[in-house]
């Protein structure tokens, strides 16, 4: 069996497999925390209150943030994989070269994928542990909904999060349209709605990240 | 000398299953101890390399392109015939000997053409199992549809790739033994000349196209699958790099040449539109199904197409060949689209060309269906013309196409030479003097598939096993002989290219040995021809080195090799004081214009022997007998 | 019509290359590009400079044997075209041409324009056929194909090998060819006893190959001359994702 998954992994394929599964597992995620981010529109209490239930949770966020790290982790790994391997396989590039068919979206993945990370590590400091927030080194992480609006109520780090939103957003596009493709999932009669798929996917999940700052800088949300 | 077919006795349906009997066999275990070197991967070779790695032999694959996918066979595109009788309109293994025959207006061998029919159906069976993806019907079984000279549906095809996928089909059958280590493959590899030691073909020397390394190469058979030698027209339907030179050097060794003349030319081609012009480019003749072939009545009309009313227009084929229609057979299209022309009704630049016109065709059936049929030529027809085919008639005119002529073999595929084969359009083959539609990939499989699989085999256990080294003089003497003409090429340091001796050459003989050929041209040809060859060895000017890859020194190494074959093809027709197929004499033709046979003087295969530089060659014959189909003045009226 | 040629030259494999200028005047706009090309070279001649080497033989696109990458595009800017098959009639008057080899690992330069694409024959025999016997094979109508599979086959099977979608994935990656080969076999009935461990060898040699990753960008299909789908590679990672997960 082990040797089955090495011999599967081998191959480009098997990486992009892996990538296709994580990439799920993350974007999963990211869809789920879009939607409890979109609680600040009902208040402080509704918010605070759901902060609390999910450090409530204990173990069970521990289990889930050790999924989502794995995830994470190996989605980086089989991307770096894929990445050296196709670069290994042009060594010589071309003087003039024009593309026809591909997204801004697809090739921007791979520069996309680290300033993503990059912003992760920067949004973990800036709102989970807060070493990087306006009221550091005072940070209380009890209460979500003023650290929220206090650290976007800073123009450029909202400028910051809304770039890193349309970073997601174009990485989810053509992340979604590749994963239906690198796990077979077409069909000559559907194959047309898979792009549309990811498009609304991204643009659903991007505009929901985004309302939150700019709700904030627009002042519709202000600080209690 | 009377040539000896070695055809079988017995009536003729039991010849080939008696012969086969009666044929020497090989312990399996020792079959491995016989290398087999074939030349050419396309149909015939890749076909026959693959079985005969399959049946165990140790067998070297030699082909000029980077890969054995690339051969000619590949752009073939109407179909391949079959005697299936699938379609339930009275095919037979008879029908399919009878119309072959007749096609080739009675100068081919009976018994091959029998064979040929015979083992027909076992090559689509074979073809399916390996994964070919004929058209089919809604029911899931095979379709077929009409080619021209028959007036049954035998030809079953693949869209207008029915080659490609033929050929992708013996390709991978022939990579299956590569992985198995049965078969080597030597890509880039051209063949320079035969060796032979004793009278037996034992080996060939090759330079290899990339380093121009050359090399020699020792076996117990050679099998030549080399193709045609169309391009001595320059302008041929052929891919450019189709050459005689295989053949030639056999030739040049010993194998006898014969029926040169028997060349056929394909009426529907795209017209020539300049001297920039490399090649020709056929459009399928399956397109004669339900396209009309016409001309403007009258002499330099010039209006467009669409503006010349129906009773002014001269359906010509289908005036003349009420039963056949548009679908005659390719010699005698091919001549009344010139005669027209030659009338001054021609259409198009320079008057060379007629209308294939789909309009009714396309009202009767519908655009879709036409897209289905024949999309891919349409879309290939408005690449290269910038003219919509779905809204005005396309243009078409005769080219160089195929030969039916080749190196002599008796009924087991050998030549003249024990232990040279030879198969698919390089032999003179089963085609007679004109060769059917859809026929040519029937005959490249049989021979592979299954003729020369049992016959090699005979020759091999009657021969024997007697090892010949590379070290052998007469393998010295070849390479030193290959390398001194490759020196000299290099050494002329002339004016002229390859190219512009090529086209001089093809030029000429298109002009005196093509679609129309008469004593005092083809004497003229006669003339001309040394002469382009002694300006050639003056004159030529090869760039570059000999251990790259240097492709101006390929081209002079083939141009060189047809400056001397066009010298025999119009010996051949000059010899040949007859019409018949492909060959058209104007001074042999009835009345009404069609090709006159002589069978009381020209029932034979002329079978030439070559006796050396600038002496005239002998001529062999072998009578031809027609026991089972009676000559008669092929009629398609 | 007049063009300005900008064109690779390397003297082998080893030797390094450039691109070349080269004037390509009083052209027909009929000429083909591989026509403009053989007058250029017989000018070259004339002058005694060795010629511009490139890969060609049918001249009517279906040998698989031209390519070039032109201004950018392999087989040039026409869709559903061979260098071959491309006319000068399609470029502007006057306009500077870029002609480099396909460029892959996997497709070393062997001289100018030429380049060595043996990796897909090496894919092909790792598994790219139905293990028949000469003779062996049942009576052709006993395996009824639906018209429907038989023609999605075909349009798999017209892949002609020229590597354009290798040259123009960003990527260098071999999978349409790959997956065009599989689909062909893997949608008739005739292939599947050998479906799984086929697309599991001829996988895997691509990958020894050489050839990149496919990242879905689709450029191979854009720049296939014979325009064969990619939805025939999602079709081989299922298969791959199917033949992983059966038991050997």
């Amino acid at each position: 069996m082990t040797t089955k998954v090495m011999t599967f992994y081998g191959t480009s394929v098997g990486k992009k497999v892996v990538m296709a599964v994580t990439g799920f597992i993350v974007f999963g995620f990211v869809t789920v925390h879009m939607l409890g981010n979109l609680q600040i529109f009902l208040g402080p209490e509704k918010l605070n209150a759901y902060a609390r239930f999910l450090k409530g949770t204990g173990a069970f966020l521990w289990a889930f943030r050790g999924v989502l790290l794995l995830s994470a982790v190996l989605h980086i790994l089989s991307a770096t994989q894929v990445t050296l391997q196709s670069w290994a396989a042009r060594p010589e590039g071309y003087a003039v070269r024009r593309y026809r068919e591909t997204t801004y979206a697809a090739r921007t993945m791979r520069w996309g994928g680290p300033i993503i990370g990059v912003f992760v590590v920067y949004h973990l400091l800036h709102f989970t542990t807060g070493q990087l927030h306006p009221s550091a080194p005072h940070f209380d992480g009890t209460d979500v909904y003023n650290n929220v609006v206090h650290g976007f109520q800073v123009p450029w780090t909202s400028a910051v999060y809304l770039l890193a939103v349309l970073m997601v957003a174009l990485h989810l596009y053509h992340g979604v349209w590749s994963m239906l493709q690198t796990m077979g999932a077409a069909h000559p009669r559907y194959n047309r709605w898979r792009r549309f798929l990811a498009a609304a996917f991204a643009l659903l999940v991007g505009c929901g990240m985004a309302a939150v700052p700019v709700a904030v800088l627009a002042g519709w949300v202000r600080p209690v | 000398m009377m040539l000896d077919g070695k055809v079988p006795e017995g009536p003729i349906e039991q010849k080939w299953d008696q012969h086969r009997f009666r044929l020497k066999l090989i312990n399996p275990a020792n079959k491995r101890k016989y290398r087999i070197l074939v030349v050419g991967s396309g149909l015939a070779g890749a076909s026959a390399a693959a079985s005969l790695a399959e049946l165990g032999y140790a067998v070297d694959c030699f082909f000029f392109q980077d890969s054995p996918r690339r051969a000619h066979s590949i752009a073939a595109q109407g179909g391949i015939n079959a005697a299936k009788n699938y379609p339930n309109d009275g095919d037979s293994i008879w029908r399919l000997f009878h119309d072959t025959v007749k096609g080739g207006d009675y100068r081919a061998r009976e018994a091959n053409v029998y064979r040929l029919a015979q083992v027909s159906n076992a090559i689509i069976d074979q073809c399916v199992a390996q994964g070919v993806p004929f058209a089919r019907e809604y029911g899931g079984t095979l379709e077929n549809r009409s080619f021209g000279g028959a007036q049954v549906s035998r030809t079953f095809y693949a869209r207008g790739q029915t080659g490609q996928q033929l050929l992708l089909g013996a390709y991978s059958a022939l990579m299956r033994q590569v992985a198995a280590g049965r078969v080597r493959l030597h890509k880039r590899c051209e063949m320079l000349d035969l060796v032979v030691v004793e009278g037996r073909a034992r080996g060939i020397v090759t330079r290899d196209l990339i380093t121009g390394k050359i090399e020699r190469h020792a076996g117990d058979a050679v099998v030549l699958g080399t193709g045609g030698y169309g391009n001595v027209f320059y302008l041929s339907t052929n891919a450019k790099g189709c050459n005689v030179t295989a053949i030639w050097r056999a030739h040049r060794r010993g194998a006898f040449f014969a029926n040169p003349c028997f060349t056929q030319i394909h009426p529907t081609c795209i017209p020539v539109t300049g001297d920039h012009q490399s090649k020709l480019t056929l459009m399928s003749e399956s397109l004669r199904n339900d396209g009309r072939i016409w001309v403007p009545k009258n002499k330099g009309d010039t209006r467009p197409p669409s503006q010349i009313p129906e009773a002014e227009r001269d359906y010509f084929l289908e005036r003349r060949y009420p039963a056949f229609g548009n679908l005659v057979p390719r010699d005698v299209a091919s001549r009344a689209a010139k005669a027209v022309c030659d009338e001054g009704r021609g259409v198009g630049p320079g008057g060379l060309g007629v209308y294939l016109d789909f309009a009714e065709a396309l009202e009767r059936l519908g655009r879709p269906v036409i897209e289905e049929r024949y999309g891919n030529l349409f879309h290939m027809y408005k690449k290269i013309t910038a003219e919509d085919p779905y809204r005005e008639p396309m243009r078409i005119y005769p080219a160089s196409h195929y030969t039916m002529g080749g190196l002599w073999v008796d009924y087991n595929l050998m030549s003249n030479l024990p232990g040279l084969f030879v198969i698919g359009e390089a032999n003179f083959s089963d085609h007679g003097a004109n060769r059917l539609g859809a026929s040519a990939l029937m005959q490249g499989l049989a021979d592979g598939y299954f003729v020369l699989p049992y016959t090699i085999g005979d020759y091999l256990a009657t021969a024997g096993k007697s090892k010949v080294d590379v070290d052998h003089a007469e393998f010295a003497a070849a390479e030193e002989q290959a390398r001194g003409r490759i020196t000299k090429l290099l050494g002329i340091r002339g004016e002229r290219s390859p190219d512009s001796f090529h086209k001089q050459l093809g030029k000429l003989v298109w002009n005196h040995c093509g679609m129309g050929r008469n004593d005092a041209g083809l004497r003229r040809a006669l003339e001309e021809i040394p002469k382009i060859r002694d300006e050639f060895w003056r004159n030529l000017r090869v760039t570059g080195t000999a251990d790259t890859l240097n492709q101006t020194l390929e081209k002079a190494t083939r141009v060189a090799d047809f400056l001397e074959f066009a010298e025999l093809l119009v010996r051949d027709a000059l010899h040949r004081e007859e019409s018949c197929g492909g060959h058209f004499r104007e001074e042999h033709q009835t009345e009404d214009g069609e090709a006159k046979r002589d069978d009381e003087r020209f029932a034979y295969v002329a079978a030439w022997e070559f006796k050396g530089d600038g002496a005239v060659p002998d001529m062999h014959k072998e009578p031809l007998r027609f026991d089972y189909v009676k000559p008669a003045q092929r009629s398609y009226k | 019509m007049n063009f300005t040629l900008k064109v690779w030259r390397q003297a082998g494999p080893e030797a390094p290359g450039r691109l070349v200028t080269y004037p390509a005047d009083d052209i027909s706009p009929d000429t083909s590009f591989l026509e403009m090309l053989d007058i250029v070279n017989e000018r070259l001649i004339a002058k005694n400079e060795e010629p511009i080497a490139f890969d060609h033989d049918c001249r009517e696109g279906i040998c698989g044997m031209c390519g070039a990458v032109v201004n950018g595009y392999a087989h040039g800017h026409e869709r559903g075209t061979t260098l071959c098959q491309l006319h000068m009639r399609s470029f502007r008057d006057g306009a500077t041409i870029y002609i480099e080899p396909f460029r892959a690992k996997a497709f070393p330069v062997i001289r100018d324009l030429v380049v060595d694409r043996s990796a897909f024959d090496a894919i092909i025999t790792a598994g790219g056929y139905i293990s028949i016997r000469t003779g062996a094979a049942p009576e052709a109508n006993a395996i009824p194909v639906p018209k429907e599979n038989a023609e999605r086959a075909m349009d798999a099977a017209a892949c002609i090998g020229c590597g354009a979608c290798v040259a123009s994935c960003p990527n260098a990656s071999a999978m349409l060819f790959t997956s065009a080969k599989l689909a062909h076999l893997g949608l008739l009935p005739q292939g599947q006893p050998e479906r799984f461990e086929r697309v599991r060898t001829m996988v895997s040699a691509m990958e020894q190959a050489g050839f990149g990753s496919c990242t879905n960008h689709g450029e191979c299909e854009a720049a296939c001359p014979k325009e064969v789908s990619m939805d025939f590679i999602a079709r081989m990672n299922l298969d791959l994702i199917r033949a992983s997960l059966k038991h050997r």
